[in-house]
C-alpha cells in the first residue's frame, strides 16, 4: 500500500503545532483504510515524538545545509526521501515553508497538487479522496479530485485537527542521504526580523480584534489594542490597513495573511472582502462594527452594529471591563 | 536588468458575492460581462519590476496567457510602465492547469530573450493556487523566493524582503531569480497616465500560439490535467446577523449581553 509522507517539523522534540495538523489530516486520506504513514523530517533533532502520533516510518536527511530553510536544499531532501518513501500523497503545511515549496517539488516529482485544503472526503468506492478548497476567495468552494499520483497537498492551516498522542508508539528512522553542496543554495537568509509580538500570537488567540480601511488611519488601532488587552485576545488587521502600512503585514488575516479560528472575531472598520473572509471562516463568533450598513461583512457576522467605532467601542471597552472585571 | 512580469487576467474579484455566478459545465466563475482586470498581486508585481527598472536602468516585458481579450491587461502593463509584451493565446490553453500555464510562461519569457529577473504574483485573485510562479521558475532553472515585498540591488545581486509568519527575511541571491510578490505598502501598484494609456494602445502586442513556444497538445493540454475540478459550488450564505440597534451605550451594552449569552466572554 501507498504511503503517505508529511513534511513534520520537531520544535525542542516536539513535534510542531503544523505538522500535527498535518497527521491529522493525513487520517482522513485513507478513507478508512490505514496507509502506513511516513514524516519527513530535514535537519537534526531527535523525531522519536512522531512515533507517538500514529507515525510508522520517519524518513531523515541530516546535512548542515538543512538547518535552516532554504528552499533549494529543502527540495533536493525532499526529492531524495520522497523516490525512498514512494508516497502516493505529500503533504505540507500551508506556511511559508509549505506554501513556498509546495509547487516545485510538484514540479519536480511529476505529481499533482492542490493547495489551501479544507476537507478531505472518500469518493464513492472510497479510492480516490476529494479535496475541498476554497475558490474565488472563498466566495466558491471546489471539489479538486487527483488524475494522477502522487500529489502534492498544502492544508490550510488551523484547518484540521492536530493529531493526538496515544501510547508509547514505534516506529523506524530511515536515513536518506542528500550530499548537498554550499553551491546549491541559490539564495541566502541574511537577517531575520521578527516582529514584537506584545501578548498573545495571532493564530493561537482564543479572540481576535482586527481593524480595516474604515478605521482612517493607524491610530484607529490604539482603541483596538485596548479592547484585546481587556479581552486578552490579539489584534489583527485586513489587507487594507497593512498595504496602506498603518500595521505590519505579520498582522494581517486573510487568504493571503493569517488563517485564525478564535472563539471571538471582531472586525471593525473591515468592509469584508473576500480576500478577508477567507481567513476567519473558522471563528466561531464573529461580530462586525462598520459604519456602512451594506458592507459584506454583515453578510458573515453573526452580531453587527452599524456606527461610528470611535463612538462605540469606548462603552464596549468599559463594559468588557465591568463584565470582567479586569 | 530584464525583468519579466506574468500578469494574469481575471473577473473583478471585488464584485460583491450577490453577483458571482457559477457556470456549472465548464466549473469556474460565469464571466456575465463583468469587467476583466489584471489580478491584483500580479500589478503589485509589476510595481515591484517598474521599482527595479528605474534603479538598475532596465527593461521590463509582460507576459500573459489568456484570450484575446488578455490583452488589455498587457496594455495597462505597457501603460504603467513596461517595455514589450506578448499574449499567448490558443484554444490548446484554454482552461490549462498550473502546470500548462507555468510551461507557456515559461516559453514565452524564452521566446523574448534572457532575464535576469521573472516577477508575478504570489497568487491569483481567482483561484489562489499559488502554484504558477514557482513552476515558471523551475522551468526556466531559476531560483525562486516567494512572498517578496521589495527588492533592491545590493552590489551584484539581489536583496529581497519576504514575509513570513511572525515578522520579515531579509534573503539575498545573484540573477538570475524568480520572485512571486506579496502587496506592500512599498509596492502599491501606480496609476498610468492618460497619455501613457494612449501610448500603450498603439504599441504592437505580439500573440503567440502554442505551436510557435514549441508546446504540444498533450504536455499543455487536458490531457497533461494532473488534478481535475469536479465541483464547484456557492457555500450557503444565509444572512445570520443580528443587527444591535440603539446608541453606542446600548448597543455596547447589548453586545456585552450577546457575547456572554454565547459564553465567548
Amino acid at each position: 500500500m501507498a504511503a503517505i509522507l508529511a513534511l513534520a517539523r520537531i520544535d525542542n522534540g516536539a513535534p510542531s503545532r503544523s505538522s500535527l495538523e498535518l497527521l491529522g489530516g493525513a487520517r482522513r486520506l485513507g478513507g478508512g483504510r490505514t496507509d502506513p504513514l511516513c514524516a519527513a523530517v530535514l535537519g537534526p533533532g531527535d523525531a522519536g515524538a512522531l512515533y507517538r502520533y500514529g507515525v510508522a516510518t520517519v524518513y531523515r536527511a541530516d546535512d548542515p545545509l538543512l538547518k535552516d530553510y532554504q528552499a533549494d536544499c529543502y527540495l533536493q531532501a525532499l526529492v531524495r526521501i520522497a523516490e525512498a518513501a514512494k508516497p502516493r500523497f505529500l503533504l505540507l503545511a500551508g506556511d511559508s515553508v509549505g506554501r513556498d515549496l509546495a509547487a516545485r517539488l510538484a514540479f519536480r516529482l511529476g505529481a499533482g497538487i492542490v493547495t489551501d485544503v479544507i476537507d478531505i472526503t472518500p469518493d464513492g468506492s472510497g479510492a480516490v479522496p476529494r479535496f475541498t478548497r476554497p475558490a474565488y476567495g472563498g466566495k466558491a468552494t471546489a471539489v479538486i479530485v487527483p488524475r494522477t499520483f502522487p500529489v502534492v497537498l498544502t492544508l490550510k492551516p488551523r484547518t484540521f485537527d492536530p493529531a493526538q498522542a496515544a501510547g508509547a508508539g514505534q516506529g523506524q528512522e530511515v536515513r536518506v542521504e542528500v550530499a548537498l553542496e554550499p553551491g546549491q543554495a541559490r539564495v541566502r537568509l541574511v537577517e531575520r526580523a521578527q516582529e514584537q509580538s506584545t501578548g498573545v500570537k495571532l493564530e493561537d488567540a482564543r479572540t481576535v480584534i482586527s481593524g480595516g480601511r474604515g478605521l482612517g488611519g493607524p491610530e484607529g488601532f490604539t482603541l483596538l489594542t485596548e479592547l484585546a488587552r481587556v479581552l486578552k485576545g490579539a489584534v489583527g488587521a485586513s489587507r487594507a490597513a497593512t498595504d496602506a502600512g498603518w500595521v505590519p503585514s505579520s498582522m494581517q488575516v486573510g487568504q493571503t495573511g493569517k488563517t485564525v479560528s478564535p472563539d471571538l472575531y471582531i472586525a471593525v472598520g473591515i468592509s469584508g472582502a473576500t480576500q478577508h473572509v477567507a481567513g476567519i471562516t473558522g471563528a466561531k463568533t464573529i461580530v462586525a462594527i462598520n459604519a456602512d450598513p451594506e458592507a459584506p461583512i454583515f453578510k458573515v457576522a453573526h452580531l453587527g452594529i452599524v456606527g461610528d467605532y470611535k463612538m462605540i467601542l469606548p462603552p464596549v471597552i468599559a463594559k468588557c471591563r465591568e463584565a470582567l472585571g479586569a | 536588468m530584464r525583468i519579466a512580469v506574468c500578469l494574469k487576467q481575471i473577473i473583478d474579484p471585488e464584485l460583491p458575492a450577490s453577483q458571482f455566478k457559477i457556470d456549472p459545465a465548464l466549473k469556474r466563475q460565469q464571466p456575465d460581462g463583468h469587467p476583466l482586470v489584471v489580478s491584483p498581486y500580479d500589478e503589485n508585481a509589476l510595481e515591484v519590476a517598474l521599482k527595479l527598472k528605474a534603479e538598475t536602468n532596465g527593461r521590463v516585458a509582460v507576459l500573459s496567457v489568456g484570450e484575446a481579450a488578455a490583452v488589455s491587461a498587457l496594455r495597462k502593463g505597457l501603460a504603467m510602465g513596461a517595455d514589450e509584451a506578448a499574449l499567448i493565446s490558443d484554444p490548446v490553453l484554454e482552461g490549462a492547469d498550473a502546470f500548462g500555464i507555468g510551461i507557456a510562461l515559461a516559453r514565452g519569457i524564452q521566446k523574448l530573450g534572457a532575464f535576469d529577473c521573472v516577477l508575478c504574483g504570489c497568487e491569483s485573485g481567482d483561484w489562489a493556487d499559488r502554484t504558477v510562479g514557482p513552476i515558471v521558475a523551475e522551468v526556466l532553472g531559476f531560483p525562486c523566493v516567494s512572498f517578496v515585498t521589495q527588492v533592491g540591488r545590493h552590489g551584484d545581486r539581489l536583496r529581497l524582503q519576504r514575509v513570513v509568519e511572525d515578522g520579515i527575511e531579509i534573503w539575498e541571491g545573484s540573477p538570475p531569480l524568480a520572485l512571486t510578490i506579496l502587496s506592500h505598502e512599498s509596492n502599491v501598484p501606480r496609476y498610468p497616465k492618460v497619455k501613457d494609456i494612449m501610448a500603450a494602445s498603439r504599441k504592437p502586442v505580439p500573440t503567440w500560439s502554442a505551436a510557435d513556444l514549441g508546446l504540444e497538445v498533450q504536455q499543455v493540454g487536458r490531457a497533461a490535467f494532473r488534478t481535475e475540478v469536479q465541483e464547484l459550488t456557492l457555500p450557503s450564505r444565509e444572512s445570520r446577523c443580528e443587527m444591535l440597534n440603539g446608541g453606542p451605550d446600548e448597543q455596547a451594552a447589548a453586545l456585552v449581553a450577546r457575547l456572554r449569552e454565547r459564553k465567548v466572554l
